[in-house]
């Protein structure tokens, strides 16, 4: 899909990451304000480019931009991102508050308008008065709720999300999705997210990035995506 | 995973710890091999006869040491494992964990005072009519402290291996009406047996090192071992180049055997015994039960002696006089500052190391130069005990002869051949730890930007404290308890507690050592207690740091 240079939110250009026995190629754009669904077998390479957009993997070769600008040699956390894990996304030993604290500041120097913004971003997820309770009194879809509130303190434009729902009871993936969507629909950030569900790629994605043997086999607005059979890897992700 | 800066800073201090260990080591080994004295006898003459015995003899008693302590430890942890539910039963597990962190003098002294001359089983001996008095020094001597430290190791062990068996097994071994014997030959045994080169390479290492029991119990040249020898060369004789022939003896046989056990163990598996209850149909009938009781008995009963003695004689001391002895007071302070400093070193450059280690194997594929650097790391970690610390000490004590008084330098020697010593426990206790806790927390932190000292006060003392203050504690135990490094160097101006010990057990002040037998026995014991990892805290560590 050919976008405009401004409209481009992240772009891999011709990055590949060699590991030991395989090697990745990723070379994609994703537009701006548009829910991306990752998907693809397990070990296809799907954790690998949001590591790699993330800065968590460095490339052999190739560029990453966001937003328009080189992000090579940046940390994670100078990028304009923010990532949500499936699991393990909170600090087990500090409470929901200092977590998202961890957020706005690192040092966690926190005054009162800080503490306003903590509680209003627990409201916007649900999770009112929850800032003294400890994660692991928590359920797991509190905890990611508490993950995305912390997402929204850091503002960042981009939001990488890696199967943030698979640890979740199906009830609360499809809670999970339609609070995903009510806060892109105010933020209006750039979201990939992978995921191993058709259901998610149909109630969330605007477009699917479907990724083969570390290769982005399909790049393409979900609607079509959804009628792909002629594609035996396509066909098997989607139950047909 | 951590950010660029971090990253360097890592992997510089990791490679400079690590440089700093092989510098320590390889000096020593330089000034050992390098050493020629004008006057000196020549290399010929220098593997004498006297070398070769010491030589055999070292061997000799491992051997023996190691098959006795497997021979009786088979029964008794069998007996434990059969009998799994009865009062007190987890109270003589504990009981056979306390040896390890008993300090081979304190222990040599219980020892005495029941085996020995003057002890209880001599005296009832003498009591019921006998007058040959079983002798505690020499080889039996050796030998029985040897089983006492490692029988129970070796049953810990192996009750760890027999109460890892399915509790199908023992299902179908009472369905098929298994007797006792075929229980053994084709459940037990087959267990018993894929733990033994582990344990048998493990103990008979301990054993072909040992310093402190062959210098107490061991009865002049005739038992001696090469440890021993190469203290007794540099320290009585003061004959270097016998030193040197020894130490690079010492150094073949304990490179040998780690070899050997590199090839001989299969995947190290890490033995808690006591933890789970797996129900067991054999041993139900009282003639099973009674034969178990008296196993057990008879086990608790050589443990528990030796340590009762050092109590009740130790309760017997003038123990405000001696509290208040400024001799003992200097010796106590002595040995708490070297502790601490050595246990501190210990723990700060084993967790930079393994820090460094991560930093380095983090990458894809990473350069030669990261690897040859963790491949160190991990090597270094054992390879300390292929040098022991008489060894270390010898080749010290060598090169800083020309620069005067040796004793000058004594408090550094001791507290660093200590910390090395203490290394390679510590990184075991640090190392899963800390493996945990960065699988965890490290991409979390890096995607947040919490670096330096805010992840260090916020993520990772929270996270590591447990694991660290115990790999302190132990390692504070171990420096506190050591006889060997000290040997070598002390002197009236540096005297440590076992130092101090040594000293009035060899001046036949026998009320003060037992006293003080007592004190740092206990003190060592509440260290290695507070050192250890408990079943079950470990996976609660797990689910604590993050959710």
């Amino acid at each position: 899909m050919s976008l405009p240079e401004t409209d481009i939110a992240v772009r891999l250009d011709n990055v590949r990451v060699q590991f030991d026995e395989t090697g990745l190629h990723f070379d994609c754009a994703v537009g701006k304000g548009q829910i991306v669904a990752v998907t693809g077998a397990s070990g296809s390479g799907k954790s690998t480019l949001l590591n790699v957009i993330a800065g968590f993997e460095t490339p052999d070769t190739g560029q990453v931009e966001i937003l328009g600008k080189d992000v090579a040699g940046r940390d994670p956390a100078e990028r304009p991102v923010s990532v949500i894990f499936q699991e393990h996304n909170l600090f087990a030993h500090l409470d929901v508050a200092t977590n998202i604290g961890l957020g706005i500041d690192p040092a966690l120097r926190l005054g009162i308008k800080e503490k306003a913004k903590i509680a209003s971003a627990l409201l916007r997820v649900g999770l009112e008065g929850f800032g003294k309770r400890l994660p692991p009194t928590l359920s797991g879809g509190e905890r990611q709720r508490v993950a995305l509130a912390r997402a929204l303190v850091r503002r960042k434009p981009v939001l990488l999300l890696d199967e943030p729902f698979a640890a979740l009871d199906p009830g609360l993936r499809a809670g999970m999705s339609s609070l995903l969507l009510d806060l892109h629909q105010q933020e209006g950030h750039t979201i990939l997210i992978i995921t191993h569900h058709p259901d998610d790629v149909r109630t969330l994605a605007d477009s699917v990035l479907f990724l083969d043997k570390g290769r982005i086999l399909l790049h393409e607005p979900v609607t079509q995506f959804l009628e792909h059979t002629d594609l035996p890897a396509v066909a098997r992700f989607l139950g047909r | 995973m951590i950010n660029r800066m971090e990253r360097r800073l890592t992997l510089t201090a990791g490679a400079l710890c690590l440089g700093g260990i092989v510098l320590f080591v390889c000096l020593a080994a330089v000034a050992l091999l390098a050493f020629d004295e004008p006057g000196s006898a020549n290399d010929g003459v220098v593997f004498d006869a006297y070398v070769w015995r010491v030589a055999r003899f070292t061997l000799l008693q491992a051997s023996l040491s190691t098959v006795l302590s497997i021979v009786f430890a088979i029964p008794v942890a069998r007996a434990l494992a059969r009998q799994a539910a009865f009062p007190g039963r987890v109270w003589i597990i504990r009981l056979m964990a306390l040896p390890l962190g008993l300090p081979a003098l304190v222990a040599a002294l219980g020892l005495i005072g029941i085996w020995g001359r003057q002890g209880a089983l001599n005296t009832a001996l003498v009591a019921i009519g006998l007058d040959q008095p079983v002798s505690i020094y020499g080889l039996s001597g050796i030998l029985v402290a040897h089983v006492f430290f490692n029988m129970p190791l070796a049953a810990r062990l192996m009750l760890g291996g027999l109460e890892r068996i399915p509790g199908e097994y023992w299902l179908a071994g009472a369905n098929l009406g298994m007797r006792p014997l075929s229980i053994f030959r084709f459940i037990e045994w087959p267990v018993i047996r894929g733990l033994l080169p582990g344990i048998a390479g493990l103990i008979f290492m301990l054993c072909a090192t040992s310093f402190t029991l062959v210098l107490t119990l061991g009865g002049g040249p005739a038992a001696s071992t090469i440890e021993v020898a190469i203290y007794q060369a540099l320290r009585f004789d003061f004959d270097p180049p016998r030193a040197i022939a020894l130490s690079l003896l010492q150094i073949s046989v304990t490179a040998a055997l780690l070899v050997a056990i590199r090839l001989l163990t299969p995947a190290a598996d890490e033995g808690h015994g006591g933890g789970r209850r797996v129900r067991r149909f054999d041993g139900r009938g009282g003639f099973g039960r009674a034969g178990d009781g008296l196993v057990i008995a008879l086990a608790v009963l050589f443990l528990a002696l030796p340590l009762g003695s050092v109590v009740s004689s130790g309760l017997r001391a003038d123990l405000v006089k001696l509290a208040g002895d400024p001799m003992v007071r200097r010796a106590l302070i002595t040995s708490i500052v070297i502790a601490l400093i050595s246990g501190l070193l210990c723990v700060v450059s084993a967790s930079l190391m393994i820090r460094a280690r991560q930093a380095a194997l983090s990458s894809r594929r990473p350069a030669v130069l990261l690897r040859g650097l963790a491949v160190g790391i991990f090597a270094s970690s054992s390879l300390v005990l292929l040098v022991p610390p008489v060894v270390l000490g010898a080749g010290w004590f060598l090169l800083l002869r020309p620069f005067g008084d040796v004793a000058r330098f004594a408090p550094l020697l001791v507290i660093l051949i200590n910390t090395l010593m203490a290394l390679p426990f510590v990184y075991r206790v640090l190392e899963p730890a800390m493996a945990t806790h960065t699988a965890r927390t490290a991409k979390l932190a890096v995607s947040l930007g919490l670096s330096g000292w805010h992840r260090l006060r916020l993520i990772d003392w929270p996270g590591l404290r447990r694991p660290l203050l115990m790999a302190l504690s132990f390692a504070c135990a171990l420096s506190l308890g050591d006889l060997g490094a000290v040997a070598l160097f002390g002197s009236q101006d540096m005297v440590t507690l076992p130092w101090l010990l040594y000293s009035r057990m060899a001046g036949y002040r026998s009320t003060d050592a037992a006293g003080l037998a007592l004190f740092l026995g206990l003190v060592c014991l509440v260290l290695t207690i507070a050192g250890t990892p408990r079943a079950g805290a470990d996976d609660q560590r797990r689910k604590d740091v993050t959710a």
